[in-house]
């Protein structure tokens, strides 16, 4: 038996040290627990109403602090909710695979209960910087997930999910499925407790209307005014009980932890208001505010929905992404002998597997194709919307859909090391650090919430000695007008939505002030030749000689390609597909190093290649060509490629690196907003200085080594000049960490290695044109938020003071701000 | 007017009954997709 054996712990049977003490309640008996890891483990498990696991269970619990042996993590929690399980889910073991080591520290994400407004961020990261050994502690509001960091020698996973639970809020290991049910419960109690305020206002108003209307003229008489009071202070009860729940609960725990949130001077508000009006209605005399009380319950919950729905859509392109990779992946087994296939989770993927991706399903992990062609939707990845071919050999990035046929894939890399799994750590992390200045309101709101009651007292006691009826009304009014949540939510909604809407678009951002300072931002320098142009040959003009018809030269010559990885060869297949020139079959296939292509298409010969190569059948010299070249946008040394038959010249391929479409545009864009446009470059200065002057950029440096560039953005900064940078990402890394924001060019698989505050996903330049526009009407918006909320709380809380605006005026006014705030930052996800 | 020393208690109890009402129809699911149920109306079914 279990009770017996008081020396083990009732949670894990490890013995219980002599010093220990720690109890928790469970079916109404004291049991001992060896620590205050099995404490909280065992605590949580009554208090979720799962103490029938303890009735229920054949053996110990994993200790938290101990080791999982189970193994089957997360997922296996998820599956199958069996009892046996539920600790495992609990706790967090220090080898849990969502903790991540790094040297000394460790890394992991939980997943926060009951986050209400911007104190509650302050006071949780508060709360855990106390605890020694803990370096970072970040909470997104938008995705209620707390990021912590901390040295491992010095504190436990155990012990910091224990700090978090020890001031009111719940805190888990993060997994997906526990968060979506989450989420839906308190959208669920949101919704009924703003229900209840709403029903239980109206109501009440209606009682109340009577005794407005007859005032002090004595047509109401004595009986029916304290039937009428008797009937609103029931009806005001569930509202206090059910709905007002948030508000004195956020109050609670914030006291509780020393604190001052914002929840305290709106809890004071209405239990002064609630309880001055019940003592009026017990002795018959005095005012009574019930229809304040409810109508401010009422207007408060709905800004506080108002403002969950806004984090709810900022928090949906991440859980888009988040939801973009399958969990289950369909096995071929015995490929290719046999296409029997076997259901695996994702996770147990390793490289070299093959598995089938019928149309419509997403792809797991990174892959090549092995058999069958298809098309890929990348929007997930990229922001791209237009599906894209892959053929035998082609990569496809795992996140990706399958718009197409089923296709044959082999796994190049495991599932948590895929495109996908890089690109949420790079938005995880992009969400967990903060701005400045928001870290400026957060800071600001509480001192703000010791100020305002201080000032409500004062005004209180100003009002007691000049005119003590309205004293109590006016300390109420004070109270609840004052809006400490639209300063704290000024800034953090407006960045959501912003980085929402990029990150639709294709635009990632990782730090927080990328668009903060890309607005100040006064240079920007495009670091090398390939973010400006293509980077890759590509086919500037197709040549007809002799009359050949265009559609048959580019057919002729992707068939002849068609077999080649050669650079040029897929500049030519792409070519002929942009023009839609289907494939023609060629044989005899012939590649001559250096020299070029020969193959039969439709039973005749053709070469091509370099003049000298296609001369040695077509005869003769290559046909003096016009100056087509001229009108060419090229920058560096063109290619050119011939094509011919028997004795005749069918046409003339021009191929080189070509300026990207948009480049001149995005560079005139900044230009016309007076910022400098540099050029910076490892190539030759003569090809710098030509791009530079096809795009009318004013400033080329060539010949630049990495060193140089540093120095050279180093010696702007030294001028007071705000660079932003843009780039690769890979290659220059050190560079881009000296810039004032950097930007990268980042696509596929290359993406965990990116070091760039934003990285702009399928490498278009007018990204960074849409990013430029977000980041000037996202500080407009801060401001407008910060200056409104600053000007509507020196108008509002004097006005209370001085008696100008009631109780019910105030909820009013308060929810008004917030609301405002919050619609205001969202119109950044539109447009 | 004395009618309303019965009208009044009987609106309190009214009240408490449509929060009830309210609570059995949330707990049922009631309020979860307000979105989707409108849309499946408008959809034929082909068999018909």
């Amino acid at each position: 038996m279990m009770m017996n054996e008081i020396a083990q712990c009732f949670h894990c049977g490890q013995p219980v040290a002599a010093s220990a003490d720690w109890h928790v309640k469970i079916d109404g008996a004291e049991r001992a627990m060896c620590c205050p890891g099995c404490a909280a483990v065992a605590q949580t498990i009554v208090d979720i109403g799962q103490t029938s696991y303890y009735r229920q269970r054949n053996g110990y619990a994993t200790a938290p602090g101990g080791v999982d042996s189970d193994g089957t993590g997360s997922a296996g929690a998820a599956g199958a909710a069996s009892a046996a399980l539920v600790p495992a889910a609990l706790a967090l073991p220090e080898d849990d695979p969502n903790i991540i080591d790094d040297g000394d520290a460790r890394e992991t994400t939980l997943l926060v209960e009951g986050i209400r407004c911007a104190a509650c961020v302050w006071l949780i990261e508060h709360r855990l910087r106390q605890v020694d050994g803990v370096q970072q502690a970040n909470l997104n509001v938008a995705t209620e997930k707390l990021f912590i960091r901390w040295h491992k020698d010095k504190t436990t996973a155990a012990a910091l999910l224990e700090a978090v639970r020890s001031i009111g809020y719940n805190a888990w290991p993060y997994d997906t499925t526990r968060h979506d049910a989450q989420l839906q419960k308190a959208s669920r109690t949101l919704g009924r407790q703003l229900f209840v305020a709403g029903l239980s206002m109206m109501q009440v108003m209606m009682y109340v209307a009577p005794e407005y209307m007859a005032g002090d003229d004595g047509t109401l008489d004595a009986g029916m005014a304290s039937l009428m009071r008797w009937a609103s202070l029931l009806l005001t009860l569930p509202a206090i009980a059910y709905s007002a729940q948030p508000f004195l609960k956020g109050a609670w725990a914030s006291l509780k932890a020393r604190a001052l949130g914002m929840d305290v001077p709106v809890a004071l508000g209405i239990m002064a208001a609630f309880f001055g009006s019940v003592v009026s209605t017990f002795r018959g005399t005095g005012e009574v505010y019930y229809d304040s009380v409810t109508m401010f319950i009422f207007l408060l919950l709905a800004s506080r929905y108002l403002e969950m729905v806004a984090r709810r859509k900022a928090a949906s392109a991440l859980s888009r992404l988040r939801h973009g990779a399958p969990e289950l992946a369909q096995r071929l087994a015995l490929w290719p002998e046999s296409r029997a296939t076997d259901t695996v989770p994702a996770s147990v993927l390793v490289a070299g597997d093959h598995i089938i991706v019928k149309g419509g399903e997403a792809v797991t992990a990174d892959c090549v194709v092995v058999d069958g062609s298809t098309a890929v939707d990348l929007s997930l990845l990229t922001g791209e919307s237009a599906p894209q071919r892959k053929l035998v050999g082609d990569a496809i990035p795992g996140g990706a859909v399958n718009a197409g046929s089923p296709v044959v894939l082999r796994v190049e890399r495991p599932a948590r090391d895929s495109t996908l799994a890089g690109l949420l750590k790079l938005v995880e992390r992009a969400g967990s650090a903060k701005p400045q200045i928001a870290q400026w309101a957060d800071r600001t709101a509480s001192w703000f919430v010791a100020a305002l009651l201080l000032f409500a007292a004062a005004s209180f006691g100003f009002w007691s000695w000049h005119d003590a009826a309205r004293a109590w009304p006016v300390a109420i009014a004070v109270l609840v007008v004052s809006c400490p949540c639209a300063l704290s939510l000024a800034t953090p909604s407006a960045l959501a939505a912003a980085t929402d809407r990029l990150l639709g678009k294709g635009a990632l951002i990782v730090q927080p002030h990328v668009l903060e300072t890309l607005h100040r931002a006064t240079h920007i320098v495009f670091d090398k030749t390939g973010t400006l142009t293509e980077g890759k040959p590509t086919v500037q003009s197709v040549d007809a000689i002799d009359g050949a018809r265009i559609i048959g030269i580019l057919r002729v010559a992707a068939a002849l390609e068609a077999g080649s990885a050669h650079p040029i060869a897929r500049a030519i297949g792409a070519a002929a597909a942009a023009h839609g020139a289907g494939a023609a079959g060629a044989i005899k296939l012939q590649e001559l190093a250096g020299q070029g292509m020969e193959g039969m298409v439709n039973g005749v010969r053709y070469r091509l290649g370099t003049a000298d190569f296609v001369a040695g059948i077509a005869g003769d010299r290559a046909p003096a060509m016009g100056s087509a070249a001229s009108a060419v946008t090229g920058v560096s040394p063109m290619t050119t490629v011939w094509l011919g038959m028997q004795g005749r010249w069918l046409g003339r391929f021009l191929i080189n690196d070509a300026l990207r479409p948009e480049a001149r545009q995005t560079v005139e864009y900044f230009q016309r907003l007076g910022k400098t446009v540099v050029l910076l470059s490892g190539d030759q200065q003569a090809l710098a200085g030509k791009v530079a002057g096809q795009l009318g950029i004013g400033e080329a440096i060539g010949d630049c080594l990495p060193e140089e560039k540093l120095t050279y953005v180093q010696e702007l900064q030294r001028r007071g000049a705000v660079v932003a940078m843009v780039g690769d990402g890979i290659n220059d890394a050190a560079v881009l960490s000296a810039a004032d924001v950097s930007f990268a060019m980042g696509s596929g698989a290359t993406l965990a290695q990116v070091h760039a505050d934003c990285v702009l996903l399928d490498a278009r330049l007018p990204l960074l044109t849409d990013t430029a526009r977000s980041a000037e009407k996202t500080t407009r918006v801060i401001r407008q938020n910060l200056a409104w909320a600053t000007l509507y709380n020196l108008v509002a809380i004097p006005g209370a003071a001085f008696g100008v605006l009631n109780p019910w005026l105030s909820g009013v006014g308060m929810a008004a701000s917030s609301a405002f705030v919050v619609l205001n930052a969202l119109r950044l996800r539109r447009g | 007017m004395e009618s309303l020393y019965l009208l009044i208690p009987l609106s309190v109890g009214l009240v408490f009954g449509a929060l009830w009402l309210f609570f059995k129809a949330s707990d049922d699911g009631q309020f979860d997709d307000l979105v989707g149920p409108a849309i499946r109306v408008l959809q034929d079914d082909d068999r018909i």
